[in-house]
């Protein structure tokens, strides 16, 4: 099981790129699909690089990406 | 638009929309920077709990629906004015948390003299300068902020001062004055400076409820649109050349 997980919400995705460049580990890409806008969506095109750092969605500027850390990882977590 | 996604089974949720943006999708341009703003500012409203009494003045500009992103009240200024817009409103009401929000258009542009007349007579409010330097929504005109030599479509030599004049440095123009507690600039091109740009807007917003008066985060923004770059070029060209036209820091802080 991966550590991290990003989950995109494709159809607020704009496919700035922003995230793939941002993100430490390589771990998203531009994918063939569009959204309903005519954009690319990013997806995960390498899941088990994903440490759930968060990067990603703290650059997106739309808000699309919710990220996810795997419990056993996560120090403190309710 | 957006789904409600089931956590999956094993995973702790790090990262999600702040309570205070609406579910509408921004109508910013692809990998426009204002978006990180804007939700950077929501999430300093969520963390310090003040939703409820949270009053935003919208700009004219490309934050213009600005109402509609977020789950706060808002008021929609005339051109420029918000800075009067929120004096009105946090004297009438001094419960309420008022911020702005406008872009170097709105604020460094038409709407000056209200922006130099708050921040002097020290109202406690909060803004948030986005500084692209550039009109955006309009087409990519000259602004008061464009840097020398950039190119627009109304300087397509690129801005020379001797005939456009210089560019505008609001934030160490209000840092002379006597009446503002808090003048910082800040930037959002990368993970860092997003980090600290976040805790510029918390302290500004601290500031109003401590009532230590007028507070004002300039934050450099990008144009990719406009300026004709890619996203991560124009983030680039403002870690290398505006940046180094407008140095980001505190410029008055008076604690």
């Amino acid at each position: 099981m991966p550590k991290g997980l990003v989950i995109v919400d494709k159809e607020r995705c704009k496919g700035c790129g922003l995230c793939v460049e941002a993100c430490p580990f390589g771990v998203l890409d531009l994918s063939s699909e569009y959204n309903s806008s005519g954009y690319r969506v990013v997806y995960m095109a390498r899941p088990d690089k994903c440490t759930g750092c968060a990067v990603c969605a703290n650059v997106c500027p739309d808000v699309a990406l919710e990220v996810y850390r795997e419990e056993s990882s996560v120090k403190g977590a309710a | 638009m957006s789904v409600e996604l089931a956590i999956p089974r094993g995973y702790t949720r790090v990262f999600s929309r702040p309570a205070a943006l609406s579910e509408a999708g921004f109508t910013y341009c692809p990998g426009c920077h204002h978006g990180i703003i804007t939700r950077l500012v929501a999430e300093a409203i969520d963390e310090l709990g003040i939703l409820e009494r949270t009053v935003g003045i919208a700009p004219v500009g490309c934050a213009v629906f600005l109402d509609r992103f977020f789950n706060c009240d808002f008021v929609q200024a005339a051109h420029g004015r918000a800075c009067a817009v929120a004096t009105g409103i946090k004297r009438a009401r001094p419960d309420l948390v008022v911020f702005t929000y406008q872009g170097d258009g709105d604020l460094a542009a038409i709407g000056t003299a209200e922006t130099v007349h708050a921040a002097n007579r020290g109202e406690n409010i909060t803004v948030i300068f986005v500084n692209n330097g550039i009109y955006g929504m309009t087409g990519g005109e000259m602004a008061p902020t464009t840097l020398p030599g950039q190119r627009t479509v109304t300087t397509p030599r690129g801005r020379e001062p001797r005939s456009h004049g210089y560019p505008l440095k609001i934030s160490e123009m209000l840092a002379q004055l006597d009446g503002p507690a808090y003048i910082t600039r800040q930037a959002v091109f990368d993970y860092p400076h997003i980090v600290k740009a976040k805790r510029a807007i918390l302290k500004a917003f601290r500031n109003q409820l401590e009532g230590k008066g007028f507070s004002l985060v300039e934050i450099l923004s990008t144009c990719p649109t406009n300026w004709r770059m890619s996203p991560v070029e124009a983030g680039r060209w403002v870690a290398e050349e505006v940046s180094r036209f407008y140095p980001l820091g505190d410029l008055k802080d008076t604690g």
